[in-house]
């Protein structure tokens, strides 16, 4: 019988069960990478009312930002340890925001979306990324900018984002459709549904 | 679609054989697998004797009911997990796995447009189950890959693909090393390539993607710019660069 040794003992705290650290930045879409160009970005807030709250680029980058340093761990099993963004809090763009929905679904560019529940991106839990590592996020990691949800498997960090429309219930978005987990905790393990 | 099983699976390797100096083809039974559709995925887990564990993604190279799964795995030089499924798994030997995983890069025959596959290296594993499932249902709908190589010796699945080739033709191309006579010159996939050896955007046919990360970046965005729809382009990525 053959015995597998394994070559990484992580018996590191901050890796969540069944995750592995890597060096490198592994990429899961459904599609190609959609090129954005920042002159006809928007990111849109939809209630329930039919408001709709927006930003054009410019007026994004006008917000307070701020540099966040997180663990951000993959559903494919991969894990990254401290990774530095910059980005804007979604309590920042939810301030004027009225609702009385608890869950949204996040829109991206090139039609991708994912479900979360209100609760899980506000009070510093969630931004939107527009710079990695110092620089500006580039379009395979989801540029120009991309829901960043570091407690939550990384597929909830919609790359390309584009806006937010609350809902009433938690309605599954695109992977969630195809089998991942509602809600998709990494330290409970929530990757398939 | 094929719902996962809740957890984990035991399965013992039933059969193997060499693909390449640096592949295998390793054939599972697990007892309860529910099936699964051409292009699915399965999580490996292994175990070592003082319980530390590492989990891997495979994409199945079998298709449809039954309790046998067949993967194909490539070697990587200094990898954890790949040495040893290629290397030390002996028949009989048992891994856990969990799925099937993914119900977006599948194929199933009930799908009316005309398929383009374009497979990069061990990429070709899930397009190996499709053109299985595109047989074994005596499908019609039109299928191709396109299979780009580094040399003629890495090419997995060779004779299968060759006998398929009434059905579902394949086109070969080599990045490093291309065999005597070959009437074309070594190098990556361009643009000009995939115009020439993938069904155009006019077929309107939905076309898959898989292989290493770069190879699939490169080829996602060569095709929507010959004019290909984004959401008519599926693709998975391996990792790596
Ligand atoms: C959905 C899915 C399906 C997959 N199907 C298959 C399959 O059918 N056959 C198969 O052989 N592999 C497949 N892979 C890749 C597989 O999951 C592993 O990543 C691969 O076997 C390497 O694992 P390892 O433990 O040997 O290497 P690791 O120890 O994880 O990595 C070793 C080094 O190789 C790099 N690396 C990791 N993955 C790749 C890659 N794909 N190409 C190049 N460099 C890489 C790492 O960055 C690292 O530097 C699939 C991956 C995914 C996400």
């Amino acid at each position: 019988m053959a015995v597998f040794g394994g070559r990484r003992r992580e018996d590191n705290p901050a890796l969540p069960p069944g995750q592995h650290l890597t060096e490198s930045f592994p990429v899961l879409s459904a599609g190609p990478t959609p090129s954005m160009d920042t002159a006809d970005w928007e990111f849109f807030i939809h209630t329930e009312t039919g408001k709709t709250h927006r930003w054009n680029w410019g007026q994004f980058l006008a917000l307070p930002s701020a540099d966040i340093t997180v663990d951000i761990h993959c559903v494919t099993s991969w894990s990254k340890l401290g990774t530095s963004w910059r980005g804007v809090s979604l309590d920042t763009l939810f301030a004027e925001v009225e609702t009385g929905f608890d869950f949204v679904m996040a829109h991206s560019y090139g039609g991708y979306t994912t479900n979360l529940p209100l609760e899980e991106i506000l009070d510093g839990k969630a931004w939107i990324a527009y710079e990695y590592e110092g620089a500006e996020l580039d379009p395979e990691h989801g540029g120009p900018a991309r829901l960043l949800v570091p407690h939550l498997y990384f597929w909830k960090s919609a790359k390309w984002v584009r806006g937010l429309t609350m809902q009433r219930e938690d309605n599954p978005g695109f992977w969630e459709e195809y089998g991942y987990n509602l809600h998709g905790d990494p330290w409970r393990e929530e990757r398939y549904s | 679609m094929t719902s996962p099983s809740a957890g984990w699976l035991t399965g013992s390797l039933t059969r193997a054989h060499p693909l390449t100096t640096s592949a295998r083809s390793i054939t599972f039974t697990v007892p309860s697998w529910p099936g699964n559709d051409a292009g699915q995925h399965v999580d490996v887990r292994l175990t070592s004797p003082d319980g530390y564990q590492a989990v891997r993604s495979y994409s199945i190279a079998s298709a449809g009911p039954g309790e046998m799964i067949e993967l194909a795995i490539d070697r990587l030089p200094d990898g954890e997990v790949s040495p040893f499924l290629v290397n030390d798994l002996e028949l009989g030997d048992t891994v856990e796995l969990r799925g099937p995983l993914g119900g977006w890069f599948v194929w199933r025959p009930d799908q009316p447009q005309p398929v383009q596959l374009i497979a990069g290296g061990s990429g070709v594993v899930p397009f190996i189950a499709m053109t299985r499932a595109h047989a074994s249902a005596g499908n019609s709908v039109p299928m191709q890959l396109l299979y780009s190589l580094r040399t003629p010796e890495d090419a997995f699945f060779r004779d299968e693909l060759s006998q398929l080739a009434a059905t579902v033709r394949t086109t070969w191309h080599y990045t490093s090393i291309v065999p005597p006579g070959w009437s074309r010159s070594a190098g990556r996939l361009t643009a000009k390539d995939l115009q020439r050896e993938t069904l155009p955007p006019e077929k309107t046919p939905l076309t898959y993607i898989c292989g290493s990360t770069g190879f699939v970046e490169t080829v996602s965005r060569a095709l929507t710019s010959l004019g290909h729809a984004p959401d008519a382009i599926r693709t998975e990525r391996f990792g790596g660069t």
